[in-house]
């Protein structure tokens, strides 16, 4: 195992942790806020990355279909939370888990329906295609760099939203005490479909820019959405550190078990065995890893209560 | 006199800055009534969550019958006969009233874990559950399911469940709250009958109630018992006058 | 069964318990007219399906008892039924294959008969069920959805991962496994074999509703702190639930493997620990039945939406969601009337 491949690594898991932080952002901030727990999350991520495809495809932009990605998915939150998502706020968990696995059910067949089942493929930006030659003579894939960058940057304005502005007080006060909000005056409704509407853009925004790298298809957002599970439940729900906390261990323990477990099972076993029993084990490294939180922390490990 | 029943010793609990429970020491002691009573935010709701085992306790020990209950879960301490009621009633609200006693009968026996036999035909439970019904003045009523009770009533089934334990005590949180002064009286009347049974620790907002029941009363301010006395020393109490009776009355 | 079905045998509540009971027993009576109707008429498939009915009510049964009555929301139940059907898989593998399981410390070369593979699936699922089980309960409300959900995909990944077993593609099972006494391969034998375990499994958790440990599991779905307040600690209780309930949904596993005579990882996949919780809240959450009524409803509407259109979940989503939002007593409750647990 070379140096060089050890760092592409570790940049691929900074990169696959900043995109579940936009997932998981957006789920830990409904869930704080309104109590809510939305498994049609992943649903919003795919919406994102059909329209960035279509308006690509349309326009030859990617800029006009990344751009479009989150108009697209932040309309789809707002008007899902509007005529479903609100009824939800004060039915209990059973409910909300089968009204928003009902929502999955209709965005994914109902995307089928217009698109086939047929995986999209999304260009890579000509000013961002190609590698970058980074500083020990890595190469490493521009677009991905960008990512990362933007991953960062999504972060740091979540935080300074949350911490600095009047709609970040409002979402902080609505967490703390729901009456207390309404007895600030503030409209409680349009708070709520305001933070949904964010989530979902930021969803709908992990969905373009991962689906560019990989591919467009139905179904694309259920495997992220578990993963933003993961990310939720070890970082506590509720925190948005948390959440980036959690999606940078997850991002990058999966990412480096794929590539360092079969390594290390190679030391004391036969190649072929190594191999299997290495990627048997890093398929579950994450889960192993939200277990081991949950026996010290229960809570998770910035999270308010058990 | 007799030993103590209840022995609480130095027991201190702090929330960050904020000392809830700051040395506070009392006993209960067999057939009295002992009433704590405290401004709102005295802790006294933190000092009852820590002798029935919600919470743990930063320093200090409590002693059930001389035994420490230190390391005791809640569940451990009711099957002593520690039996609690809580500030906002609570049993199962989907349950009659029959079936609430029932459980609490099953809690005292110490076998949950049996798969077979119909609990509702069970007259190990049965009987002293009905027993217990009918001391907490609501035979008649034990198939109503609890949510459809009334206030008053859903107090007495508390009662009711916690006769069902084999309770060494009562540890009561404001039993009267939100009851009228007849339901308030009666509620009094049961509970004046019920300390021959175990002692009553209680925590009460409703001054008639306080003075006419109990033995001994302990104030409690901030975290700190700052009196303990008979109702008569307790009135006569400057301090007590001072911080006490002076800010609520 | 619910809590007022519970009380009504020695109370005497009896107009709505003899309703809900008459609707159960047209369920079960349904479904076995249904197989043998089909099979008079020589109609193998729909055999075969009113059987695919009868597995997956025993899934939704074992679901049932936890969430019915123990009130929690497990979304990884598909592991306990991935679990019971690569169990049949795998030792059928073995035994098909002459190639021994295992040599120490004694020979086991797998086996063939569903009796002794049931008995294993069922110690495989309930084992499963106690270690996340054990890990899960440490939590409540959404975190315990979000843990459940993700342990049932670890297992998930695991067998996409794990080539032993046939990996993504799965393992066939080449003859079905066998009953001393049946011709297991005879569909309407094989109904009848699963008919009689859905029986008996309702049977038991049934008894299981009514027994002190039955109470002591519905309250706690219903105040955990007053259960502690009356001596008994709701984390044994909810465990034991979800161990049994685990060893269930894989006995119900092993035989969704030999119905197929194939095992693949979609039998752990989320969507079907989904559909699972869908079959209790369209059958009526809390009632014994709803498992049966809601797997039916739902295999139902599979085959005839599927008839209609290819996109019918699109349709099943729009129904789930009224049902959600405005139905929520489910068939049985729109039949038998009455509340939700009672």
């Amino acid at each position: 195992m070379s140096m060089l491949l050890l760092i592409e690594q570790l940049l691929n898991g900074l990169q696959s942790g900043l995109m579940l932080f936009l997932m998981a952002a957006g789920l830990t901030l409904v869930f704080g806020v309104m109590g809510l727990i939305n498994l049609a999350h992943g649903s919003l991520y795919m919406v994102g990355a059909f329209a960035c495809a279509g308006v690509a495809a349309a326009t030859g932009s990617f800029w006009l279909g990344l751009a479009a990605s989150i108009a697209a998915a932040a309309a789809a939150g707002a008007i899902v939370e509007v005529a479903v998502i609100r009824r939800l706020y004060a039915r209990d968990h059973l409910d909300q888990v089968l009204a928003t696995f009902a929502l999955i059910l209709i965005f994914s067949e109902g995307t089928r329906w217009l698109y086939g089942s047929f995986p999209l493929y999304l260009n890579v930006p000509p000013s961002l295609s190609g590698s970058v030659t980074l500083p020990g003579g890595i190469q490493y894939s521009l677009f991905r760099l960008a990512i990362i960058g933007a991953g960062l940057a999504v972060a740091v304005g979540l935080f300074l939203l949350i911490g600095k502005t009047r709609i970040g007080v409002q979402v902080r006060a609505g967490e703390a005490d729901r009456e207390m909000i309404a007895a600030l005056g503030v409209d409680i409704g349009r708070l709520y479909t305001l933070v949904f509407a964010l989530g979902a853009a930021l969803a709908g925004m992990a969905g373009a820019l991962v689906g560019t790298i990989q591919s467009v298809q139905v179904g694309m957002g259920e495997p992220v959405l578990i993963l933003a599970f993961v990310v939720i439940v070890i970082g506590g729900i509720g925190s948005i550190k948390g959440a980036l906390v959690g999606a940078l261990l997850v991002g990058l323990t999966d990412t480096m078990g794929r590539v360092l477990l079969p390594s290390i099972f190679d030391l004391f076993m036969e190649t072929s065995a190594a191999t299997s029993v290495g990627a048997a084990l890093a398929s579950m490294a994450i889960y192993i890893l939200m277990a081991l939180v949950l026996i010290v922390k229960p809570g998770g490990l910035f999270g308010a209560r058990a | 006199m007799a030993d103590p029943i209840l022995d609480i010793r130095g027991l201190s609990k702090s929330f960050g800055a904020l000392k809830a429970t700051d040395d506070v020491s009392l006993d209960l002691r067999p057939g009295e009534i002992h009433a704590l009573i405290g401004p709102n935010g005295a802790g006294k709701s933190t000092l009852i969550k820590q002798i029935s085992g919600e919470i743990a306790p930063d320093a200090g020990e409590i002693r059930l019958d001389g035994r420490s209950l230190s390391g005791v879960d809640a569940a451990g301490r009711a099957r002593l006969g520690m039996a609690r009621s809580f500030q906002v009633s609570s049993v199962a609200a989907e349950f009659t009233v029959l079936q609430n006693v029932v459980l609490a009968a099953q809690g005292a026996s110490g076998a949950t874990f049996r798969f077979f036999r119909p609990v509702m035909r069970d007259s190990a439970l049965l009987d002293p559950a009905r027993d217990c019904i009918a001391q907490a003045g609501l035979t008649g009523r034990e198939n109503v399911p609890a949510a459809e009770l009334a206030h008053g009533e859903r107090r007495k089934l508390e009662i009711a469940m916690a006769l069902a334990l084999r309770p060494r005590l009562f540890l009561l949180d404001e039993p009267m709250a939100g009851m009228g002064t007849e339901g308030a009286r009666a509620l009094g009347d049961l509970l004046d009958g019920l300390r021959h049974r175990a002692p009553i620790l209680l925590v009460e907002h409703d001054m008639d109630a306080v003075f006419r029941l109990s033995d001994r009363v302990s104030v409690l301010v901030y975290g700190r018992v700052v009196a303990t006395g008979t109702p008569d020393e307790i009135r006569a109490d400057p301090e007590v006058q001072r911080v006490y009776l002076g800010e609520e009355a | 069964m619910s809590a007022a079905e519970i009380t009504a045998a020695p109370t005497g509540r009896g107009g709505r318990m003899a309703r809900a009971q008459i609707v159960n027993a047209a369920l079960a009576l349904g479904l076995i007219g249904f197989g043998v109707g089909a099979w008079a008429m020589g109609e193998t498939f729909l055999v075969t399906l009113a059987t695919k009915v009868a597995i997956l009510a025993i899934a939704g049964a074992g679901l049932n008892l936890v969430l019915g009555f123990g009130g929690l929301v497990s979304f990884g139940h598909a592991a306990y039924f991935g679990l019971g059907g690569y169990t049949a898989g795998i030792l059928a593998h073995h035994a098909l294959n002459y190639t021994p399981m295992f040599e120490w410390p004694v020979l086991f070369e797998g086996t063939t008969s569903m009796p002794v593979i049931w008995l294993v699936a069922m110690a495989v699922g309930a084992l499963a069920a106690a270690v996340i089980g054990a890990l899960s309960l440490r939590t409540t409300g959404v975190y315990f959805i979000m843990i459940t959900l993700a342990f049932g995909q670890m297992i998930f990944y695991f067998a996409i991962s794990w080539p032993a077993y046939g990996g993504e593609d799965g393992l066939p099972i080449y003859v079905r496994n066998g009953f001393p006494g049946l011709n297991t391969l005879d569909p309407i034998q094989f109904f009848g074999l699963v008919v009689a375990l859905l029986l008996a499994v309702l049977g038991l958790i049934a008894m299981l509703a009514r027994s002190r440990f039955g109470l002591a599991l519905q309250a706690a779905r219903q105040n955990r702190q007053r259960l502690m307040a009356v001596g008994i600690r709701p984390g044994g209780v909810l465990l034991v639930a979800f161990v049994i309930s685990g060893a269930i949904t894989a006995l119900a596993g092993a035989l969704y493997a030999d119905l197929n005579r194939f095992v693949s990882p979609s039998m752990l996949s989320w969507h079907l620990s989904g559909e699972l919780l869908v079959f209790l809240i369209l059958g009526g959450t809390g009632r014994l039945f709803a498992p049966l009524a809601g797997a039916g409803l739902y295999i139902a509407l599979e085959h005839l939406l599927g008839g209609v259109s290819d996109h019918w979940q699109f349709f099943f989503g729009l129904l789930l969601l009224g049902v959600v939002l405005f139905a929520r007593g489910g068939v049985i409750g729109f039949l038998a009337g009455g509340r939700k647990h009672g």
